[in-house]
């Protein structure tokens, strides 16, 4: 491939790419994102090569293996295209019969296709899926149309058209008006205003600056920007060339973490490709701007995603955060003028270049422009990636989107903002989601992890689980955050033990304050949120533990038991089987017994028993 | 793999240095090809390293010891990883973890005395729609409960068998 020197060049490529694909009518997009392939993608992908290749349908029906569609619980997922025939939850097996049916007969195979649990309906358009049709999907919506390995299918859906307009139409300055109009907030967790840090870097004194994409993500339950690397790595990369471009940068760092060994390859193969066709390296599209772009591999800490240990990581050091009274967009990587944005921020800019600031900032609300990924796990029965505009109401993303809890179990809470957030109760279940909301609710937007916790969750179990992670996590350079994480830790786990003391309560929320007002960065000075916004809204369950020595949501080990309901108890003997202690007891088809001093509450039992017979309180 | 710490393969160890061009601030990357030649960082490797790249020795330590990705000690046949991520968390990981735990008679971060395992958690491997998930050598093992448990580290003990 030789290098494309001049807009018109560009064009003139993606009328010829666009022409190729023409020709290539049917073709059958396969998800191949982290999700999917657990499942089981990988096996379903090549039975579809083989297949086709025996029938020899090479030339007429095209197999594309792409990133996360986002409806994981699903997986595997496949959509025809161009009818747009979705079928999910697809098995090796199907595809002979999927080849000879719907490809080549036109048939739509019943069994595979999504039943709508509401009205019982089935669905064969993936648009119609109510999982997919309540959202806004201008981020993620390309992942399901593009092979992430092969630049020319982001180039046909318009890529690299926002960095040709503004290399040539547009003054550096222009461009950060436009990002300031938008409305555009840092996706990472801030929520910072992307053009204002742009402006101040651009403003920065020195000629050296440097751009960084954050796809560090830490947050323990939250995937997008990995199923953005991974799906379309090209759409974070052209927002990283315009941002160089209106900031006078020449050199750019994505840092990613070593555990997404698939985004770190499919970002290597998409810079070497840029590279090759000339939107990175020296005189991009013959306008005579310079940028190029290193990978860099995260160690798997937390407090890398913060912003000065990102940078101190990055020049080899060990990620400890600095104080911040100078600014990284003026003393950043090595000293220089450095803008740092989250991967899903970048992902946005090509959008705004494109459609334009006014139209962008229609989406959303007063405070908060665009829309937001979220990653929607936990007790849900549609887990996966959803985009929404922001200040969609938690109502409907938890029922119309995620399709409510699993096991007509009761809803309890939804936990934001991993461990810097907090949770929302099911009283505002009706809160529209946005930057202000769920700060003023306690919690926080963060990356976007939004965790469903249905009425078996203990949330002291949960403010627990974070601090724990936290204390892992501090880097232990201040006392108030690597002591006093440690301190509250003890305290929940006493509670969480039957060990907890009237006071106890009052202590956290003391200590939290001094984390809060002393702590050098961000990660201290977040920590105490998952445990006050449990004290605010699920107090009672504190005092359960403290005062009655009971967890009511039946997970703190040592506050329950485990015994087997006669009613429900067939005699089958599995249980009798599993438990590691002999503890259980019983006659053939009569109800068991367990012994509690033999017990140590492990749960094998209740993993194996199918008849819903063992009780855990 | 193990024990192969007497005489090192220097020419491996130069040729990754080399591949970021002996700049200092792709150290960690560097750790991490190391790491995932060996399966851990041997000791001469740093050394050789700390050399090449013109830093001390205790300046890599630091990092070594810093991020969770690095070991020093060499790792076992088959490498487990328990997503202790919030979505595995809420659906019982911890639970999964202790059966684990009890079955192989290792806690966190410890290997088998007959080096077949070696037990590590990680936050969130991105498949949370199947969590529980226990990943073993890569592989990702879905809605995993104290009952799948046995059955998924028995295929990995007699496959070292065979
Ligand atoms: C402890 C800690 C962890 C963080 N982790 C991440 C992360 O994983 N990814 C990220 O983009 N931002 C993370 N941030 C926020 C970054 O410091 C920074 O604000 C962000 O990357 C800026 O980009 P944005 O303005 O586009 O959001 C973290 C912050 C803290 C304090
Ligand atoms: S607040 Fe915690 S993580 Fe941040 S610098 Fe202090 S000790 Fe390190
Ligand atoms: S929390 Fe375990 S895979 Fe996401």
């Amino acid at each position: 491939m030789e290098k494309i020197e001049s807009p018109l060049e560009l064009e003139k490529l993606r009328k010829s790419i666009q022409s190729k694909k023409k020709k290539e009518k049917t073709f059958i997009s396969i998800c191949a994102g982290t999700g999917c392939r657990a499942s089981g993608s990988e096996s379903v992908i090549n039975a579809f090569k083989e297949e086709i290749k025996f029938l020899g349908l090479q030339n007429k029906v095209g197999v594309k293996v792409t990133g996360c569609h986002g409806f994981c619980e699903k997986g595997p997922i496949i959509v025809i295209h161009p009818k747009e025939i979705f079928y999910h939850n697809v098995e090796k097996e199907d595809v002979m019969e999927i080849v000879s049916e719907t490809i080549i007969g036109g048939k739509i195979i019943d069994r595979l296709l999504y039943v709508d649990p509401t009205t019982g309906k089935k669905i064969t358009k993936e648009s119609d899926v109510p999982f997919y049709n309540k959202q806004k999907r201008i981020i993620l919506g390309n992942n399901g149309k593009i092979d992430p390995t092969d630049i020319e299918d982001y180039i046909a859906l318009g890529g690299y058209s926002a960095l040709s307009k503004v290399l040539f139409k547009i003054k550096p300055e222009q461009i950060i008006e436009e990002v300031k109009k938008s409305g555009l907030r840092g996706r990472g967790g801030g929520g910072f205003p992307t053009g204002r840090k742009w402006e101040s870097c651009r403003n920065a004194k020195g000629k050296l600056k440097y751009v960084i994409c954050n796809a560090d993500e830490g947050d323990p339950g939250a995937y997008m920007d990995r199923s953005l690397l991974e799906g379309n790595p090209h759409s974070v990369l052209e927002g990283m060339i315009i941002g160089a471009y209106a900031i006078g940068s020449k050199n750019g760092y994505v840092y990613v973490r070593n555990e997404y060994p698939l985004a770190v390859k499919h970002l290597e193969i998409a810079v070497n490709q840029a590279e090759e066709y000339g939107f990175l390296g020296k005189n991009i599209l013959g306008s005579g701007f310079n940028f190029s772009i290193l990978i860099s591999r995260g160690g798997g800490a937390f407090v890398c995603g913060e912003s000065t240990a990102l940078m101190a990581s990055l020049e080899g050091k060990p990620g400890e955060p600095r104080a911040k009274y100078v600014h990284t967009v003026e003393k950043g990587l090595w000293n220089k003028p450095t803008t740092l944005n989250n991967v899903e921020t970048w992902a946005n800019i090509p959008i705004i270049i494109h459609k334009g600031a006014s139209w962008y900032s229609k989406i959303g609300t007063e405070k908060s422009k665009g829309t937001k990924i979220f990653s929607l796990v936990g007790k849900i029965n549609n887990t996966g990636l959803v985009e929404t505009p922001m200040g969609m109401k938690l109502r409907e993303i938890i029922y119309d989107i995620g399709g409510g809890i699993p096991n007509k179990k009761k809803f309890k809470a939804v936990q934001t903002g991993g461990p810097s957030g907090g949770c929302i109760p099911e009283e505002l279940i009706d809160l529209p989601i946005d930057f202000e909301k769920l700060t003023e609710a306690g919690s926080m937007m963060g990356s976007g992890g939004m965790i469903v916790m249905d009425e078996e969750t203990c949330m002291v179990d949960v403010a627990k689980y974070f601090l724990k992670f936290l204390m892992e996590e501090s880097c232990g350079k201040c006392v108030p955050c690597r002591e006093g994480i440690l301190q509250m830790g003890e305290i929940l786990e006493n509670i969480t033990k039957g060990n907890g003391q009237p006071g106890d309560i009052e202590l956290l929320e003391e200590i939290s304050t001094v984390i809060k007002d002393t702590s050098l960065c961000a990660l201290g000075g977040t920590a105490p949120n998952p445990v006050l916004s449990t004290i605010r809204y699920f107090r009672n369950e504190y005092d359960s533990h403290i005062k009655d020595k009971k967890c009511p949501a039946g997970v703190c080990q040592a506050l329950i038991q485990y015994s087997i309901i006669p009613k429900k108890c067939i005699g089958c003997g599995a249980c009798l089987k599993q438990c590691p202690q002999n503890a259980i007891t019983g006659e053939k088809k009569q109800p068991h017994i367990i012994n509690p001093e033999k017990c140590i509450k492990c749960g094998a039992c209740y993993d194996v028993c199918k008849f819903d017979a063992i009780k855990r309180v | 793999m193990q024990g192969e710490t007497i005489s090192r393969d220097f020419p491996a160890i130069d040729a990754i240095i080399k591949k970021y061009g002996e700049r200092k601030e792709f150290l960690i990357c560097i750790l991490q090809d190391i790491q995932a030649r060996y399966g851990y960082l041997p000791r001469e490797d740093l050394e050789r390293v700390a050399e090449k790249l013109g830093i001390p020795l205790i300046q890599i330590y630091s990092v070594a010891t810093f991020f969770k990705a690095f070991s020093l000690r060499p790792k076992g046949g088959h490498t487990i990883q328990v997503c202790l991520g919030t979505a595995c968390h809420v659906r019982g990981a911890e639970r999964v973890l202790s059966k684990i735990k009890r079955d192989l008679d290792i806690d966190v971060d410890e290997t088998t005395k007959d080096m077949n395992f070696t037990l590590k958690t990680v936050n969130c491997l991105g498949a949370c729609a199947l969590g529980p998930i226990v990943e073993i050598d890569g592989k990702y093992h879905g809605n995993m409960n104290t009952t799948k448990v046995e059955s998924v580290l028995k295929k990995y003990s007699t496959k070292m068998k065979e």
